[in-house]
């Protein structure tokens, strides 16, 4: 029984399958953006490359939130919601100017990370249960705010600049999805929270037994989490005009597998910041490649296939790592 | 040992604490009638109760089969794109010219062929997540993605519209007044009782779910036994499939089942079955069911909008696992 437990806790090789894992993430990256570039005449083209950031920033934020809760072995069913329930209320707050709009939706964000911190770290529910309650109120709340139906946002105001805007040519939620990542990379990679992060994913326990604040750590993830749905959130109203209480219902489980096709692995401890924004794109991309070969004419795939050819992808990705797994292990 | 469903040791009185937790669950459902019966309108009448328990059997079958995957310790995310895969096929077999011109067949392999194919996807998932030691939760995320993808294509995203009262029976009819579906679902409640209970079978699950090395070291088949359970959970999420679409009279692929596995997660948490596995109260997630349901008829039929019966669900689910976690530990 000791052997077993041991496994799993050693540094070296889920580290060593993580590692590889994100090399082949960004090696796949490259070869379908060289695909893409090779075969189709305006897949670089400007309109392309900007349509897609503008629309895959709100998924690159809620996978990174999503990306630190996974690494503390957790896992956030809310963010879905959360940014759905953030859109109507900053589309509400929209006509009083860009920034109360823009703090209306992180303060979505803080609340239902915070109540899902809670539930976590002082309740003890799993995190899984936890963030489904949570997925649910925040769900309930946007519904309730918005009496059901979509609210249109203030045009009077600067606020749709945060969706529809740009900045040096790239579009304002891309800036603000890449600004996100780079403190998301400096936070994990030198900053002691980040480290935390991941001693406690590696191993609670033993975290706890060196004494670090691992309930402080893994309650800030949560909320960190939600604050990154509320600005996907924001973004979300900004770019459709719209705050849509209805939106964000399978935004959770896209995120979880751009994690886990970031090289991120679900056990905790261990994760990469820039392979999950890698994740993001391939998934996006996969997309936006079916739309492009759709064009050529020569196939004519319904856009239905794209939920199909992803689930195919993430199979695959995991049938990789898997045997990396078991190569690691072998030469253990 | 032999009529109580879990095999944990080590405790005491496991089995004692897993009857408390299913009484608590069963106390709250009292609770919540005994409210409704003194409060709610018109709510002692055959009526109130028909309309609960239709709204509720296809939960309540697709909550026995994950009941049974979250015993061995797993979680099935699929259901609710197997759902939309059997809801297209069914449709479209006996819609095509085979099933037109041969009614009594076509109505037949309508009924057989999407709850095989969704079981053989189901057994897909457990080869999956066993062959390559994937966990539960992203093995079965890409059939999630995936399957409610190959609805879709299959019926090209479109409406599915029919009238077919041979094949609507099993959403539709009725047996002595009961509805049909209630009937399949109490059988399933059934069977799945006595599995976990009285065979093998269920043995193996609760072996596996408790400690899956020492079960696979005392000779359990557990690749076997995963395979089996993801495979019934298809069959489940297939016949809850046909059910749902029987009642619409339609089928639309983006749509049946959508949201399906969180509210059988849920289902099963309040109901006390533990995520951790190893042990599985069916009965519990029946009551579970019942319970969330029976929680929104209540408000919605007291004037509380469905949105604020969301927050209401959400805070329920917390609040009862919380309590079955302070049970556990006390």
């Amino acid at each position: 029984m000791s052997l077993e437990s041991a496994v799993p806790a050693g540094p070296a090789r889920p580290g060593a399958i993580a590692w590889a894992a994100q090399q082949r993430v960004l090696i796949a990256l490259a070869a379908l953006i060289a695909f893409g570039a090779l075969r189709y005449d305006h897949f670089l083209g400007a309109y392309n490359v900007l349509s897609v950031l503008r629309y895959n920033s709100m998924f690159a934020l809620t996978s990174l939130g999503m990306a630190f809760v996974i690494m503390t072995a957790g896992i956030d069913l809310s963010v879905g919601t959360t940014a759905a329930c953030a859109s109507v209320v900053s589309a509400l707050l929209s006509s009083y100017g860009l920034v109360p709009g823009l703090l209306g939706g992180l303060g979505v964000g803080v609340a239902v990370g915070a109540i899902n911190g809670f539930m976590v770290t002082r309740m003890r529910i799993l995190p899984f249960i936890a963030t489904l309650a949570g997925m649910l109120m925040a769900s309930g709340t946007g519904l309730l705010l918005a009496h059901n139906q979509s609210v249109s946002v203030s045009y009077d105001t600067a606020f749709i600049w945060l969706g529809q805007g740009d900045v040096l040519g790239f579009p304002v939620p891309a800036w603000i999805a890449l600004a996100a990542y780079v403190y998301g990379s400096v936070v994990l990679n030198f900053t002691s929270f980040g480290r935390y992060v991941l001693a406690v994913g590696g191993g609670e326990d033993a975290s706890r037994l060196m004494g670090l604040p691992v309930d402080r750590v893994v309650f800030w993830t949560y909320v960190q989490s939600g604050v990154f749905a509320g600005l996907a959130g924001v973004i979300l109203a900004a770019q459709f005009g719209a705050g849509q209480p209805a939106e964000g219902v399978g935004w959770e489980l896209f995120s979880i597998a751009a994690v886990v096709v970031g090289g991120t692995l679900l056990t905790g401890g261990v994760g990469s910041v820039a392979t999950t924004l890698a994740g993001v794109l391939l998934l996006g991309l996969i997309f936006n490649v079916l739309n492009f070969e759709n064009g050529l004419g020569w196939i004519s795939l319904s856009a239905y296939w794209q939920s199909v050819v992803r689930g195919v992808f993430l199979m695959a990705v995991v049938m990789a790592g898997s045997g990396a797994a078991r190569r690691a292990l072998r030469t253990a | 040992m032999a009529d109580a469903p879990s095999l944990t040791r080590g405790r005491a009185g496991p089995d004692v604490a897993a009857f408390f937790r299913r009484y608590a669950a069963l106390a709250a459902l009292i609770v919540l009638l005994a409210f409704n019966f003194a409060v709610t309108p018109h709510f002692v009448s055959l009526q109130t109760l028909n309309v609960n328990l239709t709204q509720v059997a296809t939960i309540v079958i697709v909550s026995v089969g994950m009941t049974l995957v979250i015993a061995t310790g797993g979680i099935d995310l699929s259901v609710g794109s197997l759902m939309a895969i059997a809801g297209a096929l069914a449709p479209l077999i006996f819609l095509s010219p085979f099933g037109v011109a041969h009614p009594a067949l076509g109505d037949l392999l309508a009924f057989v062929l999407p709850v095989a194919v969704v079981g053989l996807l189901g057994a897909f998932n457990g080869w999956f997540i066993t062959r390559f030691q994937v966990q539960p939760i992203v093995g079965t995320l890409v059939m999630f993605i995936a399957g409610r993808g190959i609805g879709q294509v299959l019926t090209n995203g479109n409406l599915q519209v029919f009238h077919n009262p041979t094949f609507q029976f099993i959403g539709l009819g009725r047996v002595l007044g009961v509805p049909f579906q209630v009937i399949v679902m109490l059988v399933i409640v059934g069977l799945a009782a006595w599995t976990v209970r009285r065979t093998l079978f269920g043995r193996h699950i609760l072996a596996v779910g408790g400690n899956e090395r020492a079960a696979r070291l005392a000779g359990v088949p557990v690749a076997r036994v995963k395979r089996w359970v993801y495979a019934i959970s298809g069959l489940c999420a297939g016949l809850a499939g046909l059910v749902v679409v029987s009642i619409n009279s339609s089928s639309d692929a983006n749509l049946v089942g959508l949201g399906m596995e969180l509210d059988a997660i849920a289902a099963v948490a309040v109901g006390g079955t533990p995520f951790t596995g190893g042990q599985a109260s069916v009965i519990g997630t029946l009551i579970g069911a019942l319970l969330i349901q029976l929680l929104r008829y209540t408000l919605l039929a007291n004037g509380v909008p469905d949105a604020a019966a969301l927050v209401v669900k959400g805070v329920i689910i917390a609040g009862a696992v919380w309590s079955q976690q302070r049970g556990r530990t006390a």
